[in-house]
């Protein structure tokens, strides 16, 4: 009982922590002062924020998100790339003059095998931002409806993006 | 120097351009609901990032502190736009399917 209370207050200065320098870090791209007297306004109402809010922006955040979050920034480019490879494939359908004939929107579905929340939330945003795959519903045991404008876009799903998801929040199939 | 800075700058602008061009045809010429929005919701993120990309290029002519923490503001923008982009094509797509909108598909077209 002790030792699972203690645990929560660790993992709430974590988030109070975490949000903190969120908090700051923004204050300071926004603002572009430096002069001491409004470093320290902001470094005070940043306080003020991360105390009252630290357990809505990060609740329960632990140390061991942070390699949640490395392994985040490691998928982010590669999903810029896909994005762009498939918005070039967008962009080469859009101007082709037989469009009409090469389109084939169907929609299709697929178990994804994945169980956290916001993994289900960053597969589906995933592939509604790669173009060709809009995501239609997407509920809480990882059953997809998503609706393809071709044969070529809908062939990647739920594939590679899925394990590299998978891979991200730790949840291995 | 000036000139290398311009040439990336207004590349990547056209670049944009091209991206937005291509999401107002595709609007146009898509055949029914869902598919227009693959190109309304989709080319426009890489539209937008292309010209942020092309205006941060061109703040390389003045390089201070003011000037990076501007273009980190611009790239706060397209960090937003791909947030707010999906989620809102997903709304707009789910409205359709709850008022029972059917989605074009090559079939219904032979039959008619």
């Amino acid at each position: 009982m002790q030792t699972g209370k203690q645990e929560e207050k660790r993992a709430g200065f974590f988030s109070f922590i975490i949000t903190f320098v969120f908090m700051f870090a923004t204050w300071i791209i926004l603002s572009g002062h430096f002069e001491p007297l409004l470093i320290g306004l902001g470094l005070l109402s940043s306080l003020a924020v991360a105390w009252f809010f630290h357990d809505l922006l990060f609740a329960g955040a632990g140390v061991r998100d942070i390699g949640v979050f490395v392994r985040f920034c490691r998928y982010m480019p590669w999903l810029i790339v896909e994005i762009i490879k498939a918005n070039f494939h967008m962009l080469y359908l859009v101007f082709h003059p037989r469009m009409h004939q090469m389109i084939d929107p169907h929609i299709i579905q697929f178990q994804a095998g994945l169980t956290s929340d916001i993994a289900i939330t960053t597969l589906a945003n995933a592939i509604t931002l790669t173009p060709g795959t809009v995501t239609i519903t997407a509920n809480a045991d990882g059953g997809f409806r998503v609706h393809a404008i071709d044969r070529q876009s809908a062939q990647g799903l739920p594939g590679e993006m899925q394990d590299r998801v998978a891979h991200v929040y730790g949840e291995t199939r | 120097m000036h000139i290398i800075i311009n040439i990336f700058a207004g590349a990547f602008l056209l670049m944009g351009l091209v991206f937005f061009l291509g999401g107002a045809v595709g609007i146009m010429r898509m055949p029914d609901f869902y598919s227009r929005l693959h190109p309304a919701g989709k080319l426009d993120t890489l539209g937008i990032f292309a010209m942020v990309a092309g205006l941060v290029i061109y703040n390389f002519h003045h390089l201070s502190v003011a000037m990076v923490l501007l273009s980190i503001k611009m790239f706060l923008i397209v960090f937003f736009v791909f947030l707010a982009s999906p989620t809102a094509t997903h709304s707009i797509v789910d409205a359709g399917m709850r008022a029972g909108l059917r989605p074009w598909t090559r079939k219904k077209e032979k039959e008619s």
